[in-house]
């Protein structure tokens, strides 16, 4: 009998060290898990959805990828759960928000911080907007900045919550034009934000662009300006908040891609990291992100590490005084 | 009538299998605990890639109506509510099973849904443009008014006395203020990982509800389960059709407040089904039969569930803002196929909207059909035997609780939960208010907070929370339902005896 277990042992080991040998070359083996922090049915959720559904062909990675959403606080019940319970074994992917994380990180309370993950892959950048509803007396971001120069902290101006691209893009707003706003928070996201500018219970609100994009489609609101570098291809009407002169730069955005924890096997993250953009080219998916009103912006793991670290500089310095 | 020019969409081949396909599967979906109608719908958005946006929509729409009726038939038989919407039907749909009479409450049930159903999709379909300027009209002081009102609920509901209820209620309020808090960015009682995001209604409803039970189960012990059988009565749908006509009243409460409430971004779903049920009990001559298994209560909770369906999506397609959970999930449908809600959709594409809104319809009288075909099999359940039953509800419960959000840390809240319920039912407390007390705890005091932000910066509190006459209509329901359940409070207490109050 303990022959048998020794040779049992003898042989797994054999068969893990093979495994270590080849560099992982035959991954995936089986279908791949992702991890989206955000409930069913949201924007991340959805383009999620979107961009991993060509897994399964055999120029992408040959397994399909199977979303499971941990919703819950902000995100942060998915991200804890992916740095410390989450297996780094290269079939445990996670879906990442920037600046979402990395601000929550820098506020503390949770169990993850920029180095708990290892990126591989962005797949698209939402911009944060401002928006006003169709019937308000603002018209370009000027009139917007003059009424709260002219009345400090009078401006009630909706969000999706704190610490999130919305919120940055306020206090970036405070910031750049000296100024005092009342942010307002919601509960329940994106959505209710919006419901909340259309509706009439705030002055104005900052939304994701693709949201914005569609309410204004219907009738809804106006979007003054766009807290981005430059102007988007859904809204080219729209001016930057540096071009309506607010020195408003692009850390709001927020950027969405793929990532997996920290001790995924190298070799496991560079097959990823080669083969996951190519994939999120696909026309397929392109065509289905395009119809959607999100807008795409895909960048390989170089870029997002770089991407990750001048944000948290940002960041820090942003939030340094709150 | 631009609807009936895109009726005959609905009955092509294709069409009405994807139909029938989303009915039948809805229900089952429905009827499992833990799925509730947003997870139902979120796990048919992928096989929607594939089909026409009208086909897919047609899925899910179908699919969106049965969960919401199949969820009473987990709620009636096992006591298990599938969603918050379910949770006014355990009350006296359980109490009908018990007493062999589950296939009249299932029959009694169907058929309300169907009713109330069928009434909100005709509210969808003629009153669209009006509804939607209502649903606006809910800003965050008359949301908190909202909730207050069901504060003032929570003392009546199913409990004998009112200071247990209101006692209970607190202890809701209490639990839903565990995890983090969104708008003032505070963690509050996270002494364990798995309360980060809260507790989950899901698996809270299934712990309060279930588990009570499945310990009653397990302490009767094996050794009578004989006597423990109870005989199914038989029960014809002709009956169920008149004990549905004798109950005009609580199906039109039902029906009526489950449209308004139904309506209202963010709070409508949860409490439709209990504040139906209890309007239904205050308005009701025999209000004293409410909890032991009376069909008023099935007919009213389950009306307004499915009414609410028709008008929750008004905010979605005509606003482009996804008014519940579910209404975002099918906003990824409707997105995934270049279709924006809102004036893009029903004039670019009123093939996509009207055969949707007319599959759901279809698929109203579909659900109720085949939920009266399958109410007498399903009756059943109760025949098997006791310490069997406690096992498969315990085993449904786990798998319930874990896959809301694939969290064991849901099943630790259910069992926790479940076990203190058990002890506090011991001493006369009742689910139904602490469940109500978590649902409108984070409703009253989200809104509350953001409400007083608003105020400050604006006209100040008092304007803003006392001011305009959607608040003063909703103070005065608030004032007179404090006084209805004082004085009700008062006459019984002359004819209670002091044993009764202590049972």
């Amino acid at each position: 009998m303990k022959k048998l277990i020794t040779g049992a042992a003898i042989a797994l080991a054999s068969i893990t060290t093979g495994a270590l040998a080849d560099g992982h070359a035959n991954y995936p083996e089986r279908p791949i898990m992702m991890m989206v922090s955000y409930g069913a049915g949201g924007a991340t959720d959805f383009q999620a959805r979107i961009v991993t559904m060509t897994a399964g062909n055999e120029d992408a990675l040959g397994m399909p990828i199977a979303i499971i959403n941990k919703p819950g606080a902000g995100g942060r019940v998915g991200w804890n759960w992916l740095a410390g319970q989450a297996e780094a074994d290269g079939y445990t992917l996670g879906a990442y928000n920037i600046p979402h994380f990395i601000a929550q990180s820098i506020k503390g309370g949770v169990e993850y911080s920029r180095d708990s993950f290892e990126p591989i892959a962005n797949w698209g950048a939402d911009p944060a907007v401002l928006v006003v509803g169709a019937e308000s007396e603002f018209n370009t971001l000027q009139d917007v900045v003059e009424f709260a120069k002219a009345n400090p902290g009078k401006l009630t101006t909706s969000g999706a919550g704190l610490f999130v691209g919305h919120h940055i893009a306020a206090l970036q707003m405070e910031k750049a034009g000296e100024m005092k706003m009342a942010y307002i928070p919601t509960k329940g996201g994106g959505a209710a934000a919006m419901k909340a500018v259309i509706a009439g219970d705030v002055m104005a609100g900052i939304n994701n662009l693709s949201d914005a994009f569609r309410a204004r489609e219907a009738g809804n609101v106006k979007i003054l300006a766009v807290a981005d570098l430059e102007r988007n291809d859904f809204l080219p009407d729209v001016p930057t908040m540096r071009e309506a002169g607010l020195d408003v730069d692009n850390s709001s955005v927020n950027f969405r891609g793929i990532m997996v924890p920290k001790g995924t096997p190298q070799g496991v993250i560079d097959k990823l990291a080669a083969t996951v953009p190519a994939m999120f080219e696909n026309k397929r998916v392109a065509g289905k992100m395009q119809a959607g009103g999100s807008p795409m912006h895909i960048m390989t793991r170089d870029e997002v590490l770089d991407m990750w670290a001048a944000r948290e500089e940002t960041l820090k310095e942003l939030l340094a005084g709150l | 009538m631009e609807f009936l020019f895109y009726m005959g969409d609905v009955f092509t081949p294709i069409n009405f299998g994807l139909l029938l396909l989303g009915t039948i599967g809805g229900l089952i979906l429905g009827a499992t605990p833990g799925l509730s109608p947003t997870m139902a719908v979120a796990l048919l958005i992928p096989f929607t890639f594939q089909l026409d946006a009208a086909q897919g929509l047609i899925l899910l729409g179908a699919a969106y109506t049965s969960t919401v009726a199949g969820g009473a038939v987990s709620a009636i038989l096992l006591k298990i509510p599938g969603a918050p919407a379910n949770i006014a039907t355990t009350l006296d749909g359980h109490t009908m099973a018990r007493k062999g009479e589950g296939a009249k409450a299932l029959q009694i049930s169907f058929l309300a849904s169907a009713v109330g159903g069928v009434f909100g999709v005709l509210l969808l379909i003629f009153l669209t443009p009006v509804l939607a300027q209502w649903a606006l009209a809910f800003g965050p002081s008359h949301l908190f008014w909202l909730a207050i009102l069901g504060v003032t609920v929570i003392g009546s509901l199913d409990s004998k006395s009112v200071v247990k209820g209101l006692l209970s209620g607190c202890i809701g309020l209490w639990l839903a203020t565990i995890g983090f808090d969104d708008i003032m960015g505070a963690q509050r009682f996270i002494f364990h990982p798995a309360l980060g995001g809260g507790i989950n209604i899901i698996a809270a409803l299934i712990g309060l509800f279930a588990i009570p039970q499945v310990i009653t189960m397990f302490a009767k012990g094996r050794h009578n389960d004989g006597a423990e059988v109870i005989k199914v009565q038989k029960h014809p749908i002709g009956g169920a059709i008149r004990e549905l006509l004798r109950n005009k009243r609580a199906m039109g409460i039902g029906t009526a407040s489950g449209s308004i409430i139904g309506l209202i971004p963010g709070v409508g779903g949860q409490i439709a089904g209990l504040v139906a049920y209890d309007q239904a009990k205050k308005f009701s001559p025999e209000r004293d039969k409410f909890g032991t298994g009376h069909s008023e209560g099935v007919i009213a909770a389950e009306s307004a569930n499915n009414a609410m369906v028709g008008p929750s999506l008004v905010p979605l397609l005509t606003l482009s803002i996804p008014g519940s959970p579910t209404a975002a999930v099918l906003l990824g449908g409707l997105l995934i196929h270049g279709i924006f809600p809102g004036t893009d959709l029903f004039d670019n594409h009123p093939d996509v909207a009207w055969t949707f809104i007319n599959s759901m319809l279809i698929g109203q009288v579909l659900m109720c059909l085949f939920g009266l075909y399958v109410a007498g099999l399903a009756a059943k359940v109760a025949q098997v035997p006791q310490s069997v039953m406690a096992a498969v509800v315990l085993g449904l419960a786990v798998f319930g609780s874990y896959s809301v959000q694939s969290s064991m840390g849901d099943v630790y809240v259910m069992a926790t939960l479940g076990v203190m319920m058990y002890f506090l039912e011991r001493f006369g407390f009742s689910a139904a208010p602490l469940v109500l007390g978590l649902i409108l705890g984070p409703i009253a005091e989200a809104n509350f907070i953001q409400g007083s932000m608003i105020a400050n910066a604006t006209d100040g509190m008092s304007a803003y929370f006392l001011g305009g006459g959607l608040n003063l209509f909703l103070i005065a329901v608030v004032i007179a339902s404090i006084f209805y359940s004082a004085y009700m409070e008062l006459r019984s207490r002359r004819y209670t005896s002091k044993e009764e109050i202590m049972a």
